[in-house]
This record gives C-alpha cells, sequence and structure tokens, in this order.
C-alpha cells in the first residue's frame, strides 16, 4: 500500500561538474521501507512548499532500501529548481511506492534501454539483478555521464553508453539499440525502456519490427499521483473489436477503450498497447 | 466532536453530516483512492467525479499546468460512466459516516432526468451534485449554468427525479452575476447551492508559443481562487434561502472558518487533495481544534456572523 511519509534531507548531490549543470542525485531518510518494484515512483513535496506550488512532483525510486530513499533528478522547471536548492536536514513529504513497475522475468535475457534521465529507474532495477548473466544496459545521453548515475550501474551489467554530441551519433545509437533488441527477441528476452517520448516511439517502433517484447515507462505531468485528476492519461491502442492491441496480457483499465492514468495504470505499459503519437 | 456536526435543512428534513468537510468533485476520484492515506469515515462527506451516462472519453492532452497557487485544467469530463461507478465503486464506499454525493453532468434534459432517477435508487447515495458548467447542447452550446432559464431548467429536471435525495446545484462563477443563476436554481427546486466551480482562464509558454492545454482554455482551481469562491458564497447566501456550501481553494481550518463565516453550512476541499492526499483527512481535528482557540461553540454559532 502507498503511504505517506515524512522524511528529511540527507545529501543533495550534484552530479557531473557541480551544480550548474542541473543534475543531481537525493537521498532521503526515515521514509520508512516499503515493498517496492523498480520502475514504480513517489511523489514529492517538500514541506517548506507553500500554495504557490500546489503540485507534489513525480521521481522514479532510484533507491529504497535501510539507508533510505534516493531519486535523480535534473532540473527542468519550477519545481525542480526549487529542489535543487534543498539542504540536509530539510522536511520533505513523499507518498508512495505508486503506480506499476517493470515485468519482473527473472530467467529472461533482459535488455534495459535508457535515454537520458530515463535511466533513473533502471538504478533501481540493475542492482536487484546484479550479476546475472543476461542482463544489458545501453545508453544515450546528451549531458556528460558523470550527470548520470551510469557509472554505479555499470559494473553490475554488460554495459554500453552512447553520447548524443555530434550529428551522426544518434543514428549510431539507434543502430546499436536495434542490434542488441532484435537479439534479444530472438532469444524471447524482454526489453525494458525508459527516455523522452521520440526515444519511446523508436524503441516501440524497433520492437514491432523485431517482434520483441517491450515494456516502456512515461512521464507525463501529474497532478495527484493517485489516478484520480486524470491529467496524465494515455490512450490505450484498441483493435477494432473494442480490445486492446497488446500482443501481452494488460491490466483490465487497458480493455476498457478510455484513457488511462499514468500514474496509476503506468508508469510501465507494453510499447504495444498504448498510444505513443498523439 | 459533536460541535463539527451540521444538520443542513432541506424540503426533505435535514441532511446531516458529520462535520462540514467534503471532498470536492473530480479530486478525490471515485473515493475509494484515497483509503491508504486516511479513513473515509473521518470526512463528512465525499463529492463523487462527476458521472455521465456513458463513459467519457474526455478532452486531448496536456490537460492540466500548474500555475501560481493553482492549476488549470481542461480534463473534459472523462469518467467510467454511470453503470461502471454503480458497479465497481459505489458498493466499495462505506454506507455510514460520510455522505456520498453523487456529481452528475449531462448535455441535454433527458440524460440528467435518467441520471438522478438511478443514483436517486442507488444504495448508498446520500445527494446529487449537478454540474452545470457544462454545454447546454439543445441550446447551442451555451453552458447551462451561465443563463438563469437554463440552470433553473436543469435543476427542475434533476428536482422532478431525484426522489427522496437533496439536490445541490453547484454554481460556476463565469457569469455577470451569481446571484441571479442562484436565485433561479432555488426558485427551481435546488435544495443546497455549491459555490464555486472553476474559473475559467488561459496559459502559455513563450518558448513554445504554445497554449499550455490542448483545448486552450480551462479552469482554475486552487488557493488563487479562494477570494473570488469567498465572494461568491457571501454573495449568494445573501441572495437566497437555501443553504451554500463553500468550495474554491481551502486548504486549512482558518479557510473552512472564513466560509462558514461568510454563510457557508459545510465546504469542499479540491485541489489541496492533490498537494498532499493525507491532508484532507486531519482537517475535521484541525477544525475543531481551531474553533476550541477561537471559543466557537458549534458550526452554526460561527455561520453567518461577520460583523
Amino acid at each position: 500500500m502507498p503511504q505517506m511519509h515524512l522524511c528529511s534531507v540527507r545529501a543533495l548531490v550534484p552530479l557531473g561538474e557541480g551544480e550548474k549543470r542541473g543534475f543531481f542525485s537525493l537521498l532521503l531518510e526515515g521514509c520508512g521501507l516499503p515493498d517496492w518494484t523498480p520502475g514504480q515512483f513517489v511523489m514529492l513535496r517538500p514541506e517548506s512548499w507553500s500554495r504557490e506550488l500546489p503540485w507534489a512532483r513525480p521521481f522514479s525510486i532510484g533507491r529504497w532500501d535501510g539507508n533510505g530513499l534516493e531519486i535523480f533528478f535534473q532540473v527542468v522547471g519550477r519545481g525542480t529548481s526549487l529542489l535543487a536548492g534543498l539542504r540536509p536536514g530539510e522536511s520533505v513529504r513523499i507518498f508512495g511506492p505508486l503506480g506499476q513497475g517493470f515485468a519482473r522475468e527473472e530467467n529472461k535475457p533482459v535488455l534495459l534501454l535508457a535515454g537520458g534521465m530515463g535511466i533513473a529507474p533502471f538504478a533501481g532495477y540493475i542492482p536487484r539483478r546484479a550479476g546475472a548473466p543476461n542482463l544489458r544496459l545501453c545508453f544515450g545521453h546528451r549531458a556528460p555521464l558523470a550527470c548520470y548515475p551510469y557509472a554505479a550501474l555499470a559494473g553490475n551489467c554488460l554495459s554500453e553508453h552512447f553520447p548524443d554530441e555530434r550529428p551522426g551519433d544518434l543514428p549510431s545509437f539507434l543502430r546499436r539499440m536495434e542490434e542488441l533488441l532484435a537479439g534479444n527477441a530472438r532469444e524471447e528476452g524482454l526489453v525494458l525502456a525508459c527516455g523522452p517520448v521520440p526515444f519511446l516511439r523508436a524503441v516501440r517502433d524497433l520492437s514491432l519490427k523485431h517482434g520483441a517484447r517491450t515494456q516502456i515507462s512515461l512521464e507525463n505531468r501529474m497532478a495527484c499521483g493517485l489516478g484520480v485528476c486524470l491529467g496524465c492519461v494515455v490512450k490505450p491502442l484498441m483493435d477494432d473489436k473494442g480490445r486492446n492491441r497488446s500482443r501481452q496480457p494488460v491490466p483490465p483499465a487497458l480493455e476498457q477503450g478510455l484513457p488511462v492514468p499514468v500514474c496509476s495504470c503506468g508508469p510501465v505499459f507494453w510499447a504495444d498497447a498504448v498510444e505513443l503519437d498523439a | 466532536m459533536g460541535k463539527l456536526a451540521v444538520n443542513i435543512p432541506w424540503s426533505g428534513g435535514e441532511f446531516r453530516l458529520n462535520n462540514p468537510v467534503l471532498a470536492a468533485s473530480g479530486t478525490f476520484g471515485y473515493g475509494v483512492e484515497f483509503a491508504s492515506y486516511g479513513p473515509l469515515e473521518a470526512l463528512g462527506g465525499l463529492v463523487t467525479k462527476g458521472l455521465s451516462l456513458r463513459p467519457m472519453p474526455g478532452n486531448p492532452m496536456p490537460r492540466i499546468a500548474e500555475t501560481p497557487c493553482g492549476m488549470l485544467n481542461s480534463i473534459g469530463l472523462q469518467n467510467c460512466g454511470l453503470e461502471r461507478f454503480m458497479r465497481e465503486y459505489l458498493p466499495r464506499l462505506p454506507r455510514n459516516g460520510p455522505k456520498i454525493i453523487a456529481n452528475i453532468y449531462a448535455r441535454n434534459l433527458a440524460d440528467f432526468s435518467e441520471l438522478a432517477a438511478t443514483l436517486s435508487r442507488a444504495p448508498g447515495v446520500a445527494a446529487l451534485e449537478v454540474n452545470i458548467s457544462c454545454p447546454n447542447v439543445e441550446a447551442g452550446g451555451l453552458l447551462f449554468g451561465q443563463e438563469a432559464r437554463a440552470a433553473a431548467g436543469v435543476t427542475a429536471a434533476v428536482k422532478k427525479f431525484s426522489g427522496d435525495l437533496p439536490v445541490l446545484v453547484k454554481l460556476t462563477p463565469n457569469v455577470t452575476d451569481i446571484t441571479e443563476i442562484a436565485r433561479a436554481c432555488a426558485d427551481a427546486g435546488a435544495d443546497m447551492l455549491s459555490c464555486i466551480n472553476t474559473l475559467s482562464g488561459m496559459g502559455v509558454d513563450v518558448r513554445s508559443r504554445r497554449f499550455l492545454l490542448a483545448r486552450r482554455i480551462g479552469g482554475l482551481s486552487g488557493a488563487a481562487v479562494k477570494p473570488v469562491a469567498l465572494r461568491c458564497v457571501w454573495q449568494v447566501a445573501q441572495a437566497v434561502s437555501i443553504p451554500v456550501i463553500g468550495v474554491g481553494g481551502i486548504y486549512t481550518a482558518e479557510d473552512i472558518l472564513e466560509f462558514i463565516l461568510v454563510g457557508a453550512w459545510a465546504v469542499q476541499i479540491g485541489t489541496a487533495n492533490f498537494s498532499r492526499p493525507d491532508r484532507i483527512f486531519a482537517l475535521p481535528a484541525e477544525l475543531s481544534a481551531l474553533m476550541d482557540e477561537l471559543d466557537i461553540a458549534s458550526c452554526a454559532a460561527f455561520r453567518g456572523t461577520l460583523a
């Protein structure tokens, strides 16, 4: 059951070359120790936030253990700018764990595809399968590698990364993704992807082309995090018989045809179950 | 907490609330979604997500945007439809304690009547709240709530089929004179009025040169609208003799007392539920403590006592 936790900031650590790039690890303590699944998220709102910012903010769970809860974020707007100013000891409310995490198919080869800060949920995923012989991470990024929690993960799986700095970088990343994805599909494995929507569309298209079984994690703007405001919805892909088009089993909410909240029915979906092109 | 109890008079008797704290429509789902954050029994009541006869897919994305002290939404009244609400959600709501108020909306009077007739026989539903901030298809799409005669027509249609249930009509502030609409609804048989629905608003992004919402114009809610809500509740409470429920930007026990002071019988908590889903459950106790501090014996004793 998701719950409210009043926790405090243990550390806010800038990643990469100091604070100016705006990438951070935030470590919170006193958040309890619930059961959670990689791919799930928390809603987070500092106690100091006034009514000026009414919404809590959603973040993938990077780590949640006896040492606390770690999330990773990049400054992209008003909320994250303020989070970048948090100090040790400050009170932060979180509620969670929320949403549906990634499939756990322990014996299958798993390919993780991450674009930018989309690597965050894999920080929670990889340690749970550390040392598995068939766990692979392919990571595309624009900011320097040190801005992301990559190094700590790379040792626990087969990993490779692709900076996107010059023309030609992106096509070679996509080519490599396709190779890996096709290989995973041949072995009837599982592909998990998180990143910006154009990246997820590319992953979805490649998955359809090669018949890969792929889950994607969406990052829609959220207000409530509980599935009630219906602000973060995504449309399910339906066939003409009114059934979800996914070849994988999907939860009942995705069979009803109405848009579904990403926060409560996702953020993880089978790539062929939802509309990414709207 | 006897001093928090509110007995709201209406033509069918008394609508009894354990306390004046209700959850507002559209911010509390069908009620069950908040159950892990507090006991629903602690609330005076809850108003469901707006229900239509058939499931509605709502508007295109993006549908929400945060604004200073508030938010804009244009959800487009997405909901699971009456039948699924009755089958899947209503049976899971508590029967004793919080009043379950079904919010309904339709685009024509026949659908409003059918919604009222069905819900008036549904076990567990204690009242109906009519959303009149929706386009009247039979009158060229003008909102029911923006024209006195249309507002009265909906009220009468729902009232005719509402059986033993009291009918609340939720007023829109997007009118020249809210008291005119309030009087029309009261004259047409409304038992209570909820003031207010969201304020019409808009947001744009100078970098992308886009509207923040796909539907361009949406409804503003949150702390930013509280002064408008307070003004509307005060004006309406002066203008009609039926009870008024205050809604708009309420976050704290002090906010609740402000609305009671200007004449509200109860209040609804909306956008505040998004800041902290557990907050609403603590409000009745905080209200009680603040009343003690201010020597207020009961909600009734404080209501409308503005100097």
